[in-house]
């Protein structure tokens, strides 16, 4: 059977080291697959999360050969197995143990972000009436796994660790999700621009390529998040409108 | 001298998934101070895979449903071994919970009039999952994350418990440890809602994560509570089974409710040669009568192919071992066909069923939308669990509660598709409103320091042994017996041998070793998951064995047919005073006279 040679980052907090591994690799298998069977067989401590095996649940985020994947969606036969392959924790987060980095800024930022308010019940039953054409727009965003590979590859929070000024792309799709939801009435425009820092994105859209849920996180949720503040902040006339009319825009 | 940090709660509830969260909302609406305890982080609970939908009889899609007929479909499909109050309250309760969350910001998809639409789903004789495209538990876990993390719950995210504590014969709190630095922790609380999921770890393919150990079974167990219907493990049809690695993972019924159809390797529905008599009426008569079905024909019949897990499964199982099946031993399960009735077909299935289009492209090299998948039964829910009061969810043990996956009584004998999710809420619900009663009406319990002291030396004793047992080996080894032995098809000699392997498992899980420190160590994590992924599968074993005849998805090769004797009955399961397993056979209570009569008006 075919081998291949799997370069995991070992370590502790931060202080740690790339070691080599050889594992059998067979029809089909994931760098996810790899790393259990080492795991099983040559190290048993070593430290990784998964639960779903299937793109669903967003716990096995690692940067592979540097690019920062799902683990359990990474298949073998689209690397160069000639060459050991690298696996490495995200970088945009402090480092735990081995493959595990401590994500709970992310969970934090969460519970800053005014939550959902909806309008009053369209019928007498307490329900709502939506088109499914409304319900398809924020469907994109809503679609997020929490991988936080997108945070991991943003360079306002990787290279200069923005975290107390920024929420990452991450945050800014939940927030779009929010703000586009055909039944919330919330306000999060201001504080998109002076408590989230959504100015701070200069729209490298290098998180929408490493979405592996394929959301536009760029186009679809942060520019139209972008304009809204634009609108909002920096345009007198629609400011005027805003004031005698008092809805969202 | 043991080493432990200290925590204080109304209500402690263990689990993160939809019954956990919905449990810590409701303990929160009603003022009490609650914490969660995960063992993966928020957000990533079995309750996230969840595809096809939550079952709730809003009759949006057909007038005709109505909670009546839900309550006829699930006792139908339980094969009437279901705790006919929890069924009746799940039925009346489920569309209360559903348009719950869409209050709290879940967005289902919708009908042309703008309501919650409904699709078709195994077993349910009227469309009645609601749904997001086939990520229904994505958006249900997020709305209950999102709603709960506002509320001020503790959440304890990547903490295992490894024991209950009583105080005399209620409950006390639990004792765990957190992964990323193996420190113990004792949590105090009134009221303990246990919400753990499943036991799907203990067969090699599973469509569930390394999570499901069954450790709500074995806490409640050894806590002294009773555990009912552990024979029941459902296997689900279609999961998938080729590439190898992918062995397991699932394919949604959602396939089939969208008119994909099963056939084996000579291109035959061979669905259609075998249909129970409990469903004869209510299935289809032809290809043509059950593709309109599928395309919300209401004067249609279902297909075959949506008739109750446990039979489709073995109908599967029976062709290959026919020798009908496809190249990697499993059938096809065909959608692209639909191409030959609708125009933009393609387009349809990736809208339809966006994560499996992208599941088997990205993991298989298959193009759903143009050629069929191969597909073969994997193990996926456990039917039984903790026996609970239907109205509370209390167990035998006084404050002690369970909801969801690891509770029994809803599903009896088979789970209908669609009945998880619906269930986590109505009971989850449930559980923390008589939890948190429970909690004001009590105070907290003492809790023995001895016990903590030899619960903390026990799970240390990995680190000391220097034995040559492999934790995984042993889990893999496990994982073998129980497939091979107490699978889909069973027979007693078969299971003696399990029980006779298991013995010597548990041994070998006594002179497990692990390596490195207690941070963050998957191996040491995964020595003290074996303990209860032991004691179910010897529970599932036992009850197995126990009940000589086959219903459901308990199939007895040695009684195929049903025997009445067992009909009335649950096995039940409890823990002797000298620790050992006791089984009793406990008759079910004659059902109301209102509740007998919708069954007999449904037939
Ligand atoms: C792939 C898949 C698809 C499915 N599709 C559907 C569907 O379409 N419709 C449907 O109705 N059902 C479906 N099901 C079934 C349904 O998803 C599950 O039964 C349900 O989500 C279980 O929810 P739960 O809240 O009981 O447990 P889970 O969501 O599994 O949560 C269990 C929680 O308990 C925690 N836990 C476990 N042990 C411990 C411990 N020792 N200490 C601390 N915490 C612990 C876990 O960390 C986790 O947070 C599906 C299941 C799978 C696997
Ligand atoms: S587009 Fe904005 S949010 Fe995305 S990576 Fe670039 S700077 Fe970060
Ligand atoms: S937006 Fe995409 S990359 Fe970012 S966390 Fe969500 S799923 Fe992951
Ligand atoms: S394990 Fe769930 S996304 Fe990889």
């Amino acid at each position: 059977m075919a081998t291949a040679t799997f370069r995991i980052w070992r370590g502790e907090k931060g202080q740690g080291k790339f070691q080599d591994y050889t594992s059998e690799v067979s029809a089909g298998m994931v760098v996810l697959d790899a790393v259990h069977q080492i795991q099983a067989e040559q190290a048993g401590d070593l430290a990784v999360r998964w639960n779903c095996k299937a793109g669903k649940c967003g716990s096995c985020s690692a940067e592979i050969n540097r690019m920062p994947k799902l683990m359990c969606m990474t298949r073998l036969n689209t690397l160069p197995l000639e060459r050991p392959v690298t696996v490495e924790p995200m970088k945009a987060f402090p480092h735990m143990r081995d493959l595990v980095t401590d994500v709970s800024w992310n969970y934090g930022l969460k519970k800053r972000i005014p939550k959902f308010q909806p309008r009053q019940p369209d019928a007498s039953d307490g329900t709502w009436r939506i088109a499914q054409e409304d319900v398809e727009r924020v469907q994109e965003f809503r679609k997020c796994i929490e991988c936080f590979l997108c945070q991991d590859v943003c360079h306002v929070l990787r290279d200069h660790h923005m975290h107390e000024q920024f929420i990452g792309p991450r945050f800014l799709v939940y927030a779009a999700a929010l703000e586009m939801h055909p039944l919330d009435v919330g306000d999060r425009v201001e504080s998109l621009r002076k408590d989230f820092g959504i100015g701070l994105c200069n729209i490298t859209k290098c998180c929408t390529k490493v979405c592996p849920e394929n959301i536009t996180i760029t186009d679809n949720a942060i520019v139209p998040l972008k304009e809204r503040v634009v609108d909002r902040f920096f345009d007198p006339l629609s400011n005027l409108f805003r004031v005698f009319s008092n809805s969202k825009t | 001298m043991s080493e432990y940090i200290a925590h204080e709660h109304d209500v402690l509830i263990i689990g993160a998934g939809g019954a956990g969260l919905r449990a810590a909302i409701e303990v929160s609406a009603a003022g009490g101070k609650v914490a969660v305890i995960s063992k993966s982080l928020l957000g990533k609970a079995h309750t996230v895979m969840a595809e096809g939908g939550v079952a709730a009889a809003m009759g949006n899609v057909d007038d005709r449903d109505s909670w009546r007929v839900h309550f006829a479909d699930t006792m139908r499909g339980g094969q009437y071994l279901s705790n006919w109050r929890m069924a009746e309250v799940h039925a009346k309760e489920a569309p209360a919970r559903v348009r719950e969350l869409e209050a709290w910001g879940a967005l289902f998809d919708r009908t042309s009039d703008g309501r919650i639409l409904q699709r078709n789903f195994g077993g349910h004789r009227y469309p009645r999952l609601a749904h997001v495209g086939d990520r229904t538990g994505l958006e249900m876990i997020r709305t209950l994350q999102d709603h709960g993390i506002h509320l001020g719950l503790d959440v304890f995210m990547e903490h295992t418990v490894v024991t209950l504590l009583k105080d005399g014969e209620r409950i006390a709190g639990a004792f765990g440890y957190d992964r990323e630095r193996g420190r113990f922790h004792l949590f105090r609380a009134k009221a303990v809602v246990l919400a753990t999921g499943g036991i799907g770890r203990a067969y090699k393919i599973t469509s569930n994560s390394w999570e499901y150990t069954g450790d709500g079974h074995s806490l409640a167990y050894h806590a002294g509570a009773a555990l009912m219907d552990m024979e029941f493990v459902q296997f689900h049809p279609t999961g998938m089974i080729w590439p190898p690695s992918v062995r397991g993972i699932l394919v949604t019924e959602g396939v089939r409710g969208e008119g994909g159809v099963l056939r084996n390797r000579n291109g035959e529905r061979f669905m259609f040669k075998d249909i129970p008599p409990l469903y004869a009426n209510q299935t289809a008569d032809t290809e043509e009568e059950g593709w309109r079905y599928t395309q919300g024909d209401k004067n249609a019949k279902r297909p075959p192919e949506l008739l109750t897990r446990d039979h489709v499964a073995r109908c599967i199982r029976h062709e290959v071992r026919e020798g009908r099946g496809s190249p990697h031993g499993g059938v096809f399960l065909d959608i692209a066909w639909i191409k030959e009735r609708l125009p933009n077909a393609a387009e349809y299935i990736k809208k339809k069923l966006p994560s499996m289009y992208h599941q088997f492209k990205q993991l298989a090299d298959i193009d759903i939308t143009q050629e069929p998948m191969e597909v073969g039964p994997t193990t996926h829910y456990m039917m039984g669990g903790v026996k609970v009061d239907a109205d509370s969810e209390m167990s035998d043990v006084a404050g002690l509660f369970a909801a969801g996956e690891c509770a029994a009584g809803l599903h009896g004998a088979n789970r209908l598709g669609g009945n998880s999710l619906s269930d986590l809420l109505v009971f989850g619900k449930r559980a923390g409103e008589y939890a948190t009663a429970y909690a004001k009406e009590n105070s907290l319990g003492a809790v023995n320091t001895d016990e903590l002291e030899s619960a903390e030396k026990w799970a240390l004793q990995p680190f000391e042994r220097k034995g040559s047992d492999n934790p995984y080996a042993v889990q893999h080894a496990l994982q073998d017996v129980m497939q091979e032995r107490v699978g889909i098809v069973r027979q007693e000699q078969e299971m003696l041998q399990a029980l006779e392997r298991i013995r010597e498992l548990k041994a070998a899980s006594d002179r497990v070793s692990v390596d490195g420190n207690r941070e963050y160590n998957a191996g040491w994590h995964t020595a003290l998951d074996l303990h209860s992924l032991l004691t179910v599968s010897e529970i599932v074993t036992r009850a197995a064995l126990e009940r000589k005849e086959s219903r459901g998805a308990h199939f007895r090769d040695d009684f195929p047919a049903k025997d009445e004797q067992y009909g009335g009955c649950n096995v039940v399961v409890r823990k002797g005073a000298g620790g050992e397993m006791h089984l009793t056979r406990e008759p079910i209570p004659p059902m109301r006279d209102d509740l007998q009569q919708i069954v007999q008006e449904m037939k």
